[in-house]
């Protein structure tokens, strides 16, 4: 290779120079490909300084931070620091700001709690976002249920309106994978006569109206077997899971068809426990909160 | 002129062997799976293979024998052909992306087939504008590019079409396998392992391609534009080969396992899926501005040392970047910073690329004001410094821990891939299409302008409103009240998305729009072909002998 700039391409033969490209100023490198000329600008400084810069913040980052592996370790970085460790450090600090309100829920007297107006103040919005996350995705957002999820916002309860017994169900479960769940099946009453079936279930569905005949052979079948879960008039209310079928308020549905359904099939729905997932002083927030929600609700409609 | 009359008898011959053998890899494919995925597109194989018999053997007598001066022309049949399945897949793919942008905002739309569904539909929009729309503009522009600068003519005229024909097999493959629930589960790597082991035989086949015409070139120097492509035909094998390395649970069924796991094979995933960001859509796309601005300007390239700087820039920072996609999980953190700092670092390069383009066009400004073509390529630049900086700010780790999961990564990648990848392509498209067939303009200027700014008004529409998603997204996550309790539960930051879903789907679909304009454009154009020839293809020079 020669360095005689005479001797490179597009370069005058004898002062060496190219072409000077008339807008810029600057010399082309002689090349051309199919017409694209290049210009032999330098390199502007402020390229040259920002590439500088980019590479100080680097070698500042790798001498504070975890950076180049070393074998079977790393370099640690002066800060030490470790991601794991500030994580749970962050963590700590925000369990140690909610502490001053939250551990009054660990053992609480819901009673004396609920009256406290201050501390509900704190605890109330923090139980929502709390229900938003976990209970929601089922039960709805303002706890209107929907077709297999119980209605939490209205009066009626399946096992309790308590905040202690709340607390129970969100613990441990309903038919969930926990030694102390909570158990509760509508059986299949398959072997039952297909007619008898459809009477029944016309009759479950015309209880809510309070015009179901008491007198027809329905009604027997009724009290032979249904009334040992569902009371005698239905009315529910036994603390066993079994609903009330005469308030309207029903997890499935309550027209024929779907009753009939429930018959023939069975229900076992399930409600999860949060023990393990949620801290008891969260379950029993959660277990305060769910209990207001009907009372809110008709706070609203007054 | 059909392209079949452009082979020679032997080409066609050897073209006919080819297609048969395709049809039996297709035919031995759907035999051996005999149901699901891989029978289908073994079927697809076959049809595809015989259907190229019947074009080639009916083709085989009906032209006279190319020329001898061919040898001294520059081979574009192929390059038309890769033009019009890159309108094809645009149209496509980003019609696709709407339809997921709308479902976003009416999750509810959903039919009720399977296919129809989110998870499956989001790839075929991913894998549609990135492969199909993007990886066919490449090779084709590619094809071009390399001929022009060279001065030379693609090395044989066979290979061109088995890349073109068999890198479209691949994106078919991939796009009709996840309608019907197959995939890797691995992002911009989804496809089955054998559309894989497939698409390595084709990119070999367009590496070696490449080589042999630059080894034929002319001019005593590589061409800028002509690293870059390289750089993406090289890494990108490399890239997938890598990443997609898996045992098939069976050798008759579409499904695999990766054998990378845990850790390992998220760190290869974002190692791949960097730089499919890199490789594929910088890179190649980089060779696409290096030449059509210049020529399109009639300006000099402004400085060959910061595309020299900018060049070894980019391929050596990017390839370390990958990891800042895994910050704040279970990668280590040295890793992470490692990650971080070369993607800080990888800002200067990218600017000084998309600084070169600018400054190439001092001289030119008056035709930036009244050419819509030199304007998409103008925009493209300044779009490819605005997301190379936006990509750096991102991968800071502070930044990130307020951008990782939200809708801002989603609105930088869009404005990457709708303000610069797609703009330049729609540059090059809008250059080349009267070239290659014979004429002196578009069809219809006026609708360039008008495609012009729809593209401008989408992509400003998509970007802002996701950023503004994004940055909403991350901080009511993040926001605690003075109790240490969230400000707000998850559900209520999906419904605070709305607004943007709404107006994101608006943004894209004024993209698609121009996109479609711009197809029906080039086939207007297409159908008007005329005879023209380009007075800046300088005659070649003499050709060895074959």
């Amino acid at each position: 290779m020669t360095t005689d700039p005479r001797a490179l391409p597009g370069a005058d033969p004898h002062t060496g120079n190219r072409e000077v490209d008339p807008v810029t100023g600057y010399e082309t490198t002689g090349h051309d490909w199919g017409g694209i000329r290049e210009l032999n600008t330098p390199f502007p400084r402020i390229a040259l300084i920002a590439l500088a810069l980019t590479v100080i913040y680097s070698v500042v980052a790798w001498i504070l931070l975890p950076a180049w592996p070393t074998g079977r370790d790393y370099t640690r970085g002066l800060l030490g620091l470790d991601q794991g460790e500030v994580a749970m450090d962050r963590l700590q600090a925000i369990k140690t700001g909610r502490a001053v309100w939250l551990t009054h829920f660990e053992a609480p007297d819901f009673a004396s709690l609920a009256v406290n107006r201050g501390l509900m103040a704190l605890a109330m919005p923090a139980a929502r976002r709390l229900y938003g996350d976990n209970c929601a995705l089922c039960h709805g957002s303002d706890g209107a249920g929907g077709p297999g999820f119980p209605a939490l916002a209205d009066a009626d309860w399946l096992w309790s309106g308590d905040p202690e017994e709340i607390a129970v169900t969100l613990r441990h479960g309903i038919n969930a994978e926990d030694p102390d769940t909570r158990i509760a099946e509508m059986p299949a009453f398959d072997w039952m006569d297909r007619v008898d079936r459809l009477s029944l279930a016309g009759f479950v569905a015309s209880l809510p109206t309070g015009k179901a005949d008491w007198d027809s052979p329905a009604a027997g079948l009724f009290t032979q077997n249904c009334a040992a879960c569902h009371g005698e008039k239905g009315q529910g209310g036994l603390g066993v899971g079994a609903p009330s079928l005469t308030d309207g308020a029903t997890i499935y549905g309550q027209d024929p068809q779907t009753v009939y359904n429930t018959l023939t099939l069975g229900r076992r729905g399930v409600m999860p426990a949060w023990a393990g997932r949620l801290g008891e002083a969260e379950i029993n927030l959660l277990a305060l909160y769910v209990s207001r929600l009907s009372e809110t609700k008709e706070e609203r409609t007054q | 002129m059909k392209a079949t009359a452009t082979l020679t008898k032997s080409e066609r011959q050897t073209g006919i062997g080819l297609a048969i053998a395709l049809a039996v890899m297709g035919f031995a494919m759907a035999a051996a799976a005999r149901h699901g995925v891989m029978a289908i597109h073994g079927g697809m194989a076959m049809v595809l293979g015989l259907a190229l018999v019947f074009v080639l053997g009916g083709a085989l007598y009906d032209h006279p024998e190319p020329g001898a001066d061919r040898l001294s022309r520059y081979y574009d049949a192929p390059i038309r052909f890769g033009i019009a399945m890159t309108l094809i897949w645009a149209v496509i793919g980003m019609g696709v992306g709407v339809w997921v942008a709308a479902l976003m905002y009416w999750p509810e739309a959903t039919p009720l087939w399977d296919w129809t569904s989110y998870g499956r539909l989001r790839p075929v929009h991913t894998s549609g504008v990135i492969f199909g729309f993007g990886g066919n503009a490449l090779i084709a522009t590619s094809l071009y590019v390399v001929q022009r600068t060279s001065r030379a003519r693609l090395a044989d005229a066979l290979s061109p079409w088995v890349v073109l024909i068999g890198y479209n097999l691949f994106c078919l493959w991939a796009v009709s396998g996840y309608l019907m629930g197959v995939t890797q589960s691995k992002e911009y790597a989804e496809a089955p392992w054998y559309a894989d082991i497939w698409l390595v035989a084709i990119w070999l086949t367009y590496f070696a391609l490449y080589i042999r015409t630059l080894a034929r070139r002319a001019e005593p120097h590589i061409y800028v534009a002509n690293w870059y492509y390289l750089a993406f035909i090289l890494v990108v094998a490399i890239l997938h080969i890598i990443n997609n390395l898996a045992l098939p649970v069976r050798w008759t069924s579409a499904e695999s396992f990766p054998i990378w796991s845990g850790v390992q094979d998220a760190m290869i995933q974002w190692w791949y899926g960097h730089n499919a960001v890199a490789f594929f859509l910088t890179a190649g796309f980089l060779g696409m501005l290096y030449y059509f601005l210049p020529v399109r300007a009639q300006r000099p390239i402004w400085s060959y040392r910061l595309s020299i700087l900018s060049f070894w820039g980019i391929v050596f920072f990017y390839m370390w970047a990958g990891s800042h996609h895994l910050h704040y999980t279970a990668l280590p953190y040295w890793v992470q910073t490692l990650g971080m700092t070369f993607s800080v670092m990888l800002l200067v390069p990218s600017w000084a690329s998309a600084g070169n383009a600018i400054a190439t066009l001092n001289g030119a400004w008056h035709k930036v004001r009244d050419d819509a073509v030199l304007r998409f390529m103008f925009v493209a630049a300044v779009f490819y410094g605005l997301s190379t900086f936006e990509g750096s700010f991102l991968a800071i780790r502070p930044v990130n821990s307020l951008s990782h999961y939200t809708d801002w990564t989603v609105g930088h990648v869009h404005s990457g891939t709708l303000g610069w990848v797609a703009m330049i392509v729609f540059g090059a498209i809008y250059s080349l299409v009267p070239k290659l067939w014979g004429r002196e303009n578009m069809a219809w200027p006026r609708a360039v302008e008008w495609h012009f700014w729809l593209a401008v008004a989408g992509t400003l529409v998509y970007v802002v409103s996701l950023w503004n998603a994004g940055i909403t997204q991350g901080l009511m996550w993040r926001t605690y009240d003075a109790n240490g309790a969230l400000s707000y539960s998850f559900i209520e930051t999906v419904e605070a998305m709305l607004p943007y879903y709404a107006l994101r789907t608006l943004g894209g679909g004024l993209f698609l729009a121009g996109a479609i304009l711009c197809a029906l454009n080039c086939r207007a154009t297409m159908r008007a072909a005329g005879s023209r020839e380009d007075a800046a293809d300088r005659p070649l020079a003499v050709q060895p002998a074959e």
